[in-house]
């Protein structure tokens, strides 16, 4: 529980719906009769208009960035440490927004609402929807809210994928794009992780097509799985290691059999469980289809450096160092198809032992090139 | 940030062409590609390894690039730019030579500036006082220099030329960092500091 809230924090936060009745068509073929898009702003819109930051999240990540819902919320939103007054992404100086993607299950439009045409929920007949389509529903959000063109947007991981296809897509309406930990595309062994943690969930006996919303305890075994995999995925092994090692837990002996033995055991399977009390398992295939079918080079015949040719705003890349999910290498493929389309643009990678979760974490370079490069936004718009 | 730039730099600025496409190599805080961008409007980039001076040249609104050129160019298309600058910084890489032809692969020409180790001053703190030379451009002690691959302007002229290296203009400054007739004459012994402006022989050569 919270004692008080921190100065620091945005302080006590709540969501907002825009809530769009007409039918939404997505890339894939299909449409939706309308959705809601769930989304928490923080700061003051300035009088031009000029000051607006829009943050995209990430595979697990909603719209609540920072701040708390509740005086005794035990957790800020996910972004906290970036986002506040006096902080990176600073709320004194900037209006941040930042919303939910569709397909989600965190309170924007996904496959357990309500399919109107059934009165049942959508499950498996939720059409697949893609980052273009995210991008498109945020661009509705940016007229709804009048902003004509955002200071900066900004997205590590997925996030970082969206602020790609927003700075192709819309060329005019943001000025700079900050992509961190992410990558032009994923490479058959991002699928391939991704493929396992859907298997893990299809496979469920209680995942039943995914009509499992008013039938049992749902695919809960698929999805901690899922989970259990991703996480190992988002640590680097010397995080691991760190962390861990080889330690039993509560130092005990070997049971030789095969309840928990190592700490990493225990830990993985807590952090399996409590994600499935958090998650939808139907949300979580969606937005892992969503990141395997991300690559906005292919309508370019595969050439990225044509690709973000469109673009017009300066890019901020970043990369973590031991991020073997979203390596240094994938971040420095954009930032030459960047250098090579004569974009302005700088990159950072950041020395970390954490893994692709380093972009979640306070790590102090990280955060002064954060600081340092918003400082320069604030500057160019006199903010 | 000061106003007038060093006189290396400034040379080095005025080799420049108004308007072209410019990779700094080692670009530390940014001073030159700031000057570039504003008096010149030049399309600058910078590649940094060092945390600080990446986060100073960010925030100047510079497009400056954290990497090691120790791991070379790779990333880089040939002629991608008009001009690669290696400013102070060959002597501190591990592989000079092939930094100098990657640096001419992707860019038209390269201006690479070093300090001279057939400097009189260094000639003599080694040949007559017997000590690894100590200088204003090479202030630190053998055990802990960052400087592993010091030449002369003799040596980098012989390196050239058995690279089919051309030398399209020279300067050289003495330890006032003037270039005067005397050091016009006896390059290699007057000159502290060398500033080359190369491209490579051929076809590359006018592309």
């Amino acid at each position: 529980m919270t004692e008080k809230i921190p100065p620091d924090s945005v302080g006590l936060v709540e969501p907002q719906d825009m809530i769009v009745a007409a039918e939404f068509p997505l890339a894939c073929g299909q449409s939706l009769p309308g959705y809601t898009l769930r989304y928490e702003c923080y700061g003051q819109l300035n009088a031009r208009r000029s000051n607006a930051i829009l943050i995209c999240h990430a595979l697990s990540g909603d719209h609540h960035a920072a701040g708390y819902h509740r005086p005794d919320d035990r957790k800020p939103g996910w972004w906290d440490n970036m986002i506040g007054p006096g902080k990176p992404i600073d709320t004194r100086r900037f209006f941040v927004v930042c919303s939910n993607f569709l397909g989600s299950c965190k309170g924007s439009t996904g496959p357990a609402s309500i399919n109107p045409a059934t009165g049942e929920p959508w499950g498996l007949d939720f059409p697949m929807v893609t980052v273009p389509d995210w991008v498109r529903t945020q661009v509705a959000l940016s007229d709804h809210l009048g902003i004509e063109q955002w200071a900066a947007i900004i997205g590590g991981s997925l996030g970082g994928m969206q602020v790609l296809q927003w700075a192709i897509d819309y060329p005019e309406r943001l000025r700079h794009a900050v992509v961190i930990a992410a990558a032009p595309k994923l490479s058959a062994q991002n699928i391939g992780f991704n493929e396992v943690c859907r298997q893990a969930i299809l496979g469920d006996p209680n995942f039943h097509g995914g009509r499992y919303y008013q039938q049992g305890p749902g695919p809960r075994q698929g999805l901690a799985l899922a989970r259990m995999i991703g996480h190992i995925t988002y640590l680097s092994d010397d995080a691991m290691g760190q962390k861990f090692g080889r330690e039993t837990r509560g130092g005990k002996a070997l049971s030789y059999g095969f309840d928990v033995d190592f700490e990493v055991e225990s830990y993985l399977r807590y952090q399996g469980q409590r994600f499935v009390d958090q998650f939808d398992a139907n949300s979580y295939l969606y937005i892992t289809k969503a990141l395997d079918y991300f690559d906005p080079a292919a309508s370019h015949g595969g050439d990225l450096v044509a690709t973000v040719a469109r673009a017009k705003a300066q890019f901020l890349v970043i990369s973590f160092s031991s991020d073997w999910r979203f390596a240094p290498e994938r971040s420095r493929e954009i930032v030459q198809a960047l250098f090579r389309a004569g974009l302005e643009v700088s990159y950072a990678e950041i020395q970390s032992r954490h893994g692709h979760d380093s972009f979640l974490l306070p790590i102090p370079q990280y955060h002064r090139v954060m600081g340092a490069y918003l400082e320069r936004i604030a500057k160019e718009q006199g903010l | 940030m000061s106003s007038a730039l060093r006189p290396d730099l400034q040379i080095i600025a005025d080799w420049i062409r108004p308007g072209s496409r410019v990779l700094d190599l080692g670009c530390g805080e940014g001073d030159l590609l700031d000057h570039l961008g504003r008096e010149k409007q030049v399309k600058g980039y910078g590649i940094e390894l060092d945390d600080e001076k990446v986060v100073v040249a960010m925030g100047r609104g510079l497009s400056v690039l954290q990497l090691d050129l120790d791991e070379g160019l790779r990333q880089f298309a040939s002629n991608s730019v008009d001009t690669v600058v290696l400013s102070l910084t060959l002597q501190a890489v591990h592989f000079p030579r092939e930094l100098l032809m990657e640096m001419l692969r992707v860019g038209r020409e390269g201006i690479v500036t070093f300090p001279n180790m057939g400097h009189w001053r260094a000639r003599w703190q080694l040949g007559v006082q017997g000590r690894m030379p100590m200088t204003d451009v090479l202030p630190h002690s053998w055990y802990d220099t960052p400087n592993i691959h010091l030449c002369s302007i003799d040596d980098f002229d012989a390196l050239c030329h058995e690279n089919q290296i051309v030398v399209q203009e020279r300067q050289v400054l003495n330890d006032r960092r003037r270039s005067t007739a005397a050091n016009r004459v006896w390059p290699n012994l007057l000159g502290e500091l060398a500033l080359y402006r190369c491209a490579l022989r051929g076809p590359q050569e006018n592309p």
